[in-house]
């Protein structure tokens, strides 16, 4: 038969004379009356009146005190609550924190900002210095945190019970690292510097685990170790192009491998300068399927220019598309040695040609003066084009492209409330 | 582990020493403190009541560290301006003794360590900050208290009577390794272990609490 310790103890209040209920016994260092705010001593609670009340605003607890849950698989009290701040560019930004206490497994803390919850624990590792250049780095587990912001944290109210000399008015300097959902804390006086880490909390799981009335009120802008929920948008996006563009690229594969390019035209002529009206047509060819068509034009130009206005026409319909080519090739040779500009051979691929018998019209085109020019034109039907599979890979992209842009202005917004805005 | 026995010098209640090399107990009779000098049992004073606690662990209590299995036989309760902790008196399955620190139910395991690889600094040299290598590790002094102690209870490894404020150095290195600078000896005495959660522990025998 074990007998049970009793771990509470009431008195009334040496201030204000209201019952005070101590929930952590021995181990509470100061306990602030819940009626009064004065922060009474616990070891001899009629007599020490650590501080009474300061005259500020009363701030009433989202969890009241004395709460019960189970956090973390463990049974929990809410014991003490306090409100603290800090003072940037002349504003000052307050936050809560609420005192955790099990018999066994001793504190812990739960912090709030602006809808934003972290659940905190005291660390038994030292962190290290990794690297301070313009943004130190520390490691803590072997996971790097950088720093995110330095301030003097105040106290400014206080209820209830908590295992140190709590008093409004201390104050203390902090410095925050982060590796977003963890952020790794500092707390110095000019004696001692306390480390804790803090894991970003969905309110819904506090609300949960304490059986909270109502709902939390919603988070507003980014906490500095908010997870960025477009990390995990970015990696799905990322996967699904992947697959996409692993498809894309099997049918290119395939598209490349069965084209048909078969060859319905291949003429040879000859340019000759001032031979009259230089228009003709070719023989009619067949197209057995609708589908892309390439023309391609080669001239053996040496420094010389060869252009062609060709139209491929529809036997049947005269429907017809109108393309114009020219080929160019010099030589020559100056301080930096040989060099050679243009190209001999130009082709056009015409995407979506109906099936049927057609026929080019070419009208060639070239300098008057030149020596004649031997050129050729060939027509191929069923020549794969890649364009398509190009656009398809800018849309596929948009998704992941979209994402990392959100991801990288997430990331723009938590520093915005950092030392490291830009 | 049974001990040797004997009776009280003062009250002639029974004293069954639970570990083989306990210096010291306190009756549980007449809180008499009971030092042994081989059989002879010597009472050297009266303890008041131990101040009311709430640490979850007692005599009794059954843990494990590290995989070997220890009793907790004995406690020193000290006390500071600003609180206080118990130093539990640990015997191993294996007859060697440590201590098990439980500060507001942040506790931590540590063996005497003599003589000390390096010598300690000074008490009079000693500041948060302050290094000391142990094993490639550089551990550094992260607390100082002042201290008294308001208790005993149990088997100590060491006669502990009527001593005044004492420093104490607190040691932290990156790997959760925990030292104590003790310096109510000349030299200091040196402490070195590790930082446990509750869990690490696999506590038993342990008090219970109201509604918990």
């Amino acid at each position: 038969m074990v007998a049970t310790a009793p771990l509470t103890r009431g008195f009334n209040c040496a201030n204000c004379g209201a019952a005070v209920e101590l929930r952590a016994l021995q181990h509470t260092r100061a306990v602030a009356c819940t009626s009064c705010a004065a922060i009474i001593d616990p070891r001899d609670p009629t007599v020490f009146v650590l501080q009474t009340a300061a005259e500020r605003e009363r701030v009433t607890p989202v969890i009241p005190l004395g709460t019960r849950g189970t956090w973390d698989g463990q049974p929990c009290e809410v014991v003490g609550f306090q409100r603290r701040s800090i003072e940037v560019d002349d504003t000052r930004y307050g936050w809560d924190e609420y005192v955790l206490f099990n018999p066994y497994r001793g504190f812990r803390y739960l912090s709030e900002y602006e809808g934003h919850w972290n659940d905190i624990r005291t660390v038994r590792e030292l962190p290290r210095l990794e690297s301070s250049g313009k943004r130190t780095k520390i490691s803590y587990r072997g996971e790097s945190y950088a720093h995110f912001q330095g301030a003097t944290a105040r106290t400014d109210f206080v209820l209830g019970e908590f295992p140190w000399r709590v008093r409004t008015g201390d104050e203390v300097r902090t410095a925050d690292y982060i590796a977003p959902p963890q952020m790794l804390s500092s707390e110095s006086t000019d004696d001692e510097t306390t480390w804790s880490i803090g894991r970003y909390t969905e309110a819904a799981e506090i609300w949960k685990a304490f059986s909270l009335q109502g709902e939390p009120r919603s988070a507003s802008g980014v906490f500095a170790n908010q997870p960025s929920p477009y990390g995990k948008r970015l990696k799905r996006s990322a996967a699904v192009f992947a697959l996409l563009a692993g498809l894309l690229a099997l049918f290119v594969v395939v598209r490349l491998v069965s084209a048909d390019r078969e060859r319905v035209l291949s003429e040879r002529y000859v340019w000759r300068p001032g031979a009259g009206e230089p228009a003709f047509v070719t023989a009619p060819f067949a197209l057995r399927e609708p589908g892309t068509v390439e023309i391609a034009l080669g001239a053996s130009v040496q420094n010389a220019w060869l252009g062609v206005d060709l139209a491929l026409i529809n036997v049947d319909s005269g429907t017809a598309w109108n393309v114009s080519r020219e080929v160019s090739f010099y030589t020559g040779r100056d301080s930096d040695g040989a060099w050679t500009e243009g190209s001999r051979s130009s082709r056009v691929l015409l995407p979506a040609v109906p099936a049927g018998q057609y026929y080019l019209r070419v009208e060639p085109e070239g300098p008057t003066t030149s020596p004649q020019v031997p050129y050729t034109i060939q027509v191929r039907r069923d020549v794969p084009s890649l364009l398509p599979y190009g656009i398809a890979i800018l849309l596929l992209l948009v998704p992941p492209v979209a994402n990392l842009l959100r991801m990288a202005s997430f990331e723009h917004r938590r520093l915005q409330e950092s030392d490291h805005s830009a | 582990m049974r001990g040797p026995a004997g009776r009280c010098p003062n009250c002639s209640a029974p004293i069954q020493f639970r570990w083989s090399s306990a210096v010291q107990t306190v009756c549980t009779s007449c809180r008499s403190v009971v030092v042994r000098h081989d059989l002879d049992l010597d009472a050297i004073g009266e303890i008041s009541d131990l101040p009311p606690d709430s640490s979850p662990i007692q005599l009794g209590t059954e843990g494990r560290f590290d995989e070997r299995a220890f009793t907790v036989v004995g406690r020193i309760v000290y006390e500071h301006a600003d609180g206080g902790w118990n130093e539990w008196h640990l015997v191993f399955a294996d007859g060697t003794s440590g201590w098990l620190s439980d500060a507001q139910a942040e506790y931590a395991v540590s063996t005497l360590v003599a003589p000390p690889p390096q010598p300690l600094p000074e008490a009079t040299a000693v500041t948060v900050g302050v290094g000391y290598p142990w094993r490639g590790e550089d551990l550094q002094v992260t607390t100082l208290t002042r201290a008294r102690y308001t208790g005993v209870e149990g088997e100590l490894p060491f006669e502990y009577w009527g001593k005044d404020e004492v420093l104490f150095a607190d040691l932290r290195g990156h790997e959760a390794t925990f030292a104590t600078f003790d310096y109510s000896e000349t030299p200091p005495l040196l402490f070195v272990g590790r930082l446990v959660e509750y869990d690490d522990l696999s506590l038993r025998q342990l008090r219970s609490f109201d509604g918990w």
